[in-house]
């Protein structure tokens, strides 16, 4: 169908306010600028597309436009910033669901196409249906809706043949294209089990690659459903978020030093029992801590999740703000996967009114912690194992750390003597410069903060 | 569309998309991620076009659905990375 000037020209208006508001999300400095200007692009392209001649419905789609728009519009509103991961992946998969829906009616319709489009919806349909269930999965396990990861015995031979399924499917609709009812229905049935099946036996740690993935898929499902309907804004919008997405969960594996096959294929579990321990986990109280911060020269904070959970950041600033009227060298070191998401952490800590100049990242800081006295580590577990540098038969073994543990004193904020998000054992807490401050992070950095008052 | 002109569009489409994320600090992918999220939001456009043709209450049901998802897909996207982003914003300098 060709389309009037005046609505080629919305799109187009729209990809090109896209494009920008990604480019300018790229740096700090313009940042909200950028989401704003990608805002007024997905304006002008919707509001474009009510122009389109001989459109039916129009009631029927303001009405979903309203409904959709504003429960996503109040639900982001309130969410905490701790739990912005999950939202990110119900979102996502929304547009994964909407662009696998398209596909449906297409397939509903059964208007004669060429080959090739016939093959892209279903490519289409069968990642954005896979996108859609497995961002829902996705969601409950990090809001703790699904607690545990369930594994199937055979799993991957499960998720091959099912994907096999989902491909013999669709092969069947490009060949007998128009397809009967029954086919569609069941293609969809088999892809929305895939997405399922496949997302269940993943861990929680591994879910921030896996929203990533998810999110590079749902790009790519508009891309192709953009050749099917013949409008490039989509495909250029959906391949720009494809290919981004898809070095974004790049660069995530590679920072946890887990291919996305093994993610996607192999669980994290302790594989034997490891290489032995020794030592003892030592306890400290807050006023020792509180004095070896007070008189060290500098200080590295580590953050984890534990202390996003516990909402101590402010508690912690208020704390690294006294430290340094003191004299004290404070610096935050995030690992690129703290937190829930690559970056989170960053998100949080600026919530709190840390400067973004104190915020090292891993490579930059490493090289600090032999110069250092403590290193704080607040409700972090698995980045600062020393185990991934040394026991080969840690799960974890290879994955990139923060070297907490060449620090002179380590002190660690952790709620009890459980293990990680992994389940692994940490080493660094039976070292010998290493003491324990147990307790929920935020009343524990009140108390450091009391005593360090005291001290003047 | 034109098969081989859509080819170059998808081409074209993929370095953008790999340039843009290429040179980001570890700060911004969070917010980036979310980012792009909310552009492939643009899907609501499909969505109403698919809707706009469809004349069977069946076809109704699915695109009403489609538009709703696409539609909080874009919506909730530009929020949660608009709240991020602001917080970035007010720390600088």
């Amino acid at each position: 169908m060709t389309m009037p000037i005046y609505v080629q020209a919305a799109w187009f208006l729209g990809a090109l306010l896209f494009i920008f508001g990604l480019k300018g999300m790229s740096s700090p400095a313009s940042a909200r600028k950028g989401i704003i200007i990608a805002g007024y692009g997905m304006l002008v392209a919707i509001a474009g597309t009510f122009f389109i001649p001989g459109l039916q419905n129009i009631g029927l789609m303001a009405l979903a436009l309203a409904l959709g728009g504003s429960a996503a519009w109040i639900s982001g509103q309130k969410v905490k910033m701790t739990d912005m991961p999950q939202m990110v992946a119900i979102y996502n998969g929304m547009g994964g669901g909407a662009a696998a829906a398209i596909a449906a009616i297409e397939f509903a319709k059964g208007d004669t196409h060429s080959m090739a489009t016939t093959v892209l919806a279903v490519v289409g349909a069968l990642i954005g249906a896979v996108s859609f269930t497995g961002s829902c999965v996705a969601w409950a396990k990090l809001q703790g809706v699904l607690k545990k990861a369930h594994r199937l015995p055979a799993q991957n031979a499960v998720n091959v043949i099912l994907a096999l399924v989902a491909i013999g499917l669709g092969g069947a609709m490009v060949a007998m294209a128009p397809a009967r009812p029954e086919l569609i229905f069941g293609f969809f049935i088999v892809a929305l089990v895939l997405g399922l099946i496949v997302t269940l036996p993943i861990g929680g740690a591994d879910m921030p690659v896996v929203i990533s993935l998810f999110n590079a898929f749902t790009g790519l499902a508009v891309g192709f459903e953009g050749y099917v309907l013949g409008n490039p804004a989509l495909i250029i919008a959906g391949i720009v978020v494809g290919a981004a997405g898809t070095l974004l969960t790049q660069l995530m594996a590679k920072a946890m030093n887990r291919p996305i096959s093994n993610i996607l294929f192999t669980p994290m579990v302790a594989s034997g029992p490891g290489e032995a321990i020794t030592g003892s986990m030592k306890e400290l109280s807050g006023l020792d801590a509180a004095a070896m911060m007070r008189y060290a020269s500098k200080v590295i904070i580590v953050p984890g999740y534990g202390m996003a959970v516990a909402h101590a950041q402010h508690k912690v600033w208020e704390m690294t703000s006294i430290l340094e009227e003191a004299g004290v060298e404070v610096k935050f070191a995030i690992h690129p996967v703290a937190g829930r998401m690559p970056g989170h952490m960053n998100v949080l800590l600026a919530e709190a009114g840390v400067p973004y100049d104190k915020i090292m990242d891993l490579e930059e800081i490493n090289g600090e912690f032999g110069q250092t006295d403590v290193a704080l580590i607040i409700g972090a577990n698995d980045v600062v194992n020393p185990s991934a540098r040394t026991d080969k038969t840690s799960p974890i073994y290879g994955m990139p750390i923060l070297d907490a543990d060449k620090a002179q004193n380590v002190i660690v904020i952790k709620r009890g003597k459980g293990t990680g998000y992994s389940g692994v054992e940490n080493a660094l807490f039976y070292t010998d410069n290493c003491r324990m401050l147990y307790g929920d992070a935020q009343p524990m950095a009140g108390e450091i903060i009391q005593h360090l008052k005291a001290m003047g | 569309m034109d098969g081989l002109l859509a080819l170059y569009i998808f081409m074209l489409a993929a370095f953008t998309g790999y340039e843009i994320i290429a040179k980001v600090p570890v700060i911004l992918h969070t917010p980036l991620m979310s980012g792009s999220n909310f552009v492939h939001g643009v899907v609501v456009v499909g969505a109403m076009i698919m809707l706009g043709q469809a004349d069977t209450p069946v076809q109704q049901a699915i695109g009403f659905f489609a538009v709703a998802l696409g539609a909080a897909n874009a919506a909730g996207g530009y929020v949660v990375t608009e709240r991020m982003l602001a917080m970035f914003k007010k720390k600088e300098g």
